[in-house]
């Protein structure tokens, strides 16, 4: 895995290699029964309340902590082409209302078959510096939002 | 403008200015002089970096000296840290997934 951070754009990027087809790379990011299978890293779940997979659409999600505790996130669709496809997800509540404290966060993914593999390329990129602080200062995740010391705890 | 760690090094002089810093206190004609810009020019930038806390200052005699604050620079280190971590166990977990499709 490649991480890669440019602060100064604001951006994040990740580069990761799998061993499957694009095909299935694909279903595996965009469609609900399987994101809910691996976005959320354990002790947390992914649930899925409503996806739309398509310009426009949304994937209104929760992550699921130990406790029962429901974080909630609203991801829109901005762009779908040919392995590629954009999102902006903000803090929402279960209906998928905006939270305004937390800034927009917004996604490009990428995806490339070589050989029998699957290249994934993530762009993240945040609204403001002060944003991305602020979602520093919770631990951030998208769509997370766990202290720092809980999160430290979990991956150990 | 509001001052934090993050505006402190979305500057590249300000990249370079810390980076010198690593390596030890200096005053701030010191690092100046390490810089093609204006003393003045580098001490704005030096002011930033005292009020985001990216760097402490201390008197020696009758010089200012400048160093690094090594706790306020390890929270971005270690935010990302735990990042990349986050996204080797999802993709982990993807990992499995594949296998089952």
């Amino acid at each position: 895995m490649i991480f890669e951070k440019d602060l100064e754009k604001k951006q994040l990027h990740v580069m990761r290699e799998f061993k499957a087809p694009v095909e299935k790379v694909w279903r595996a990011w965009t469609e609900a029964e399987q994101l809910d299978k691996w976005w959320g890293p354990k002790p947390w779940n992914t649930e899925t309340k409503a996806m739309d997979f398509k310009p426009n659409g949304r994937w209104l999600y929760a992550m699921v902590g130990p406790a029962g505790e429901r974080n909630w996130s609203n991801a829109v669709f901005t762009a779908v082409g040919t392995n590629t496809f954009d999102y902006k997800c903000t803090f929402s509540d279960e209906n998928g209302v905006t939270n305004p404290d937390f800034p927009t966060v917004y996604w490009h993914i990428t995806m490339e078959q070589r050989g029998d593999k699957t290249v994934v390329n993530v762009d993240v990129r945040f609204d403001d510096i002060a944003g991305l602080e602020r979602l520093v200062a919770m631990g951030f995740q998208t769509g997370f939002t766990m202290g720092l010391n809980q999160l430290e705890e979990l991956l150990g | 403008m509001r001052h934090d760690i993050f505006q402190a090094i979305a500057d590249p002089t300000r990249r370079a200015i810390l980076t010198l810093l690593a390596i030890g206190a200096m005053t701030p004609n010191a690092i100046a002089g390490h810089f093609g810009s204006s003393r003045q020019a580098v001490s704005k930038h030096i002011q930033v970096l005292a009020e985001c806390g990216a760097v402490d200052q201390k008197q020696s005699g009758r010089e200012i000296y400048y160093q690094l604050n090594l706790e306020k620079m390890k929270e971005i280190d270690h935010w990302m840290e735990l990042f990349r971590k986050l996204w080797e166990l999802r993709f982990e977990q993807l990992d499995k997934l594949l296998d089952t499709l």
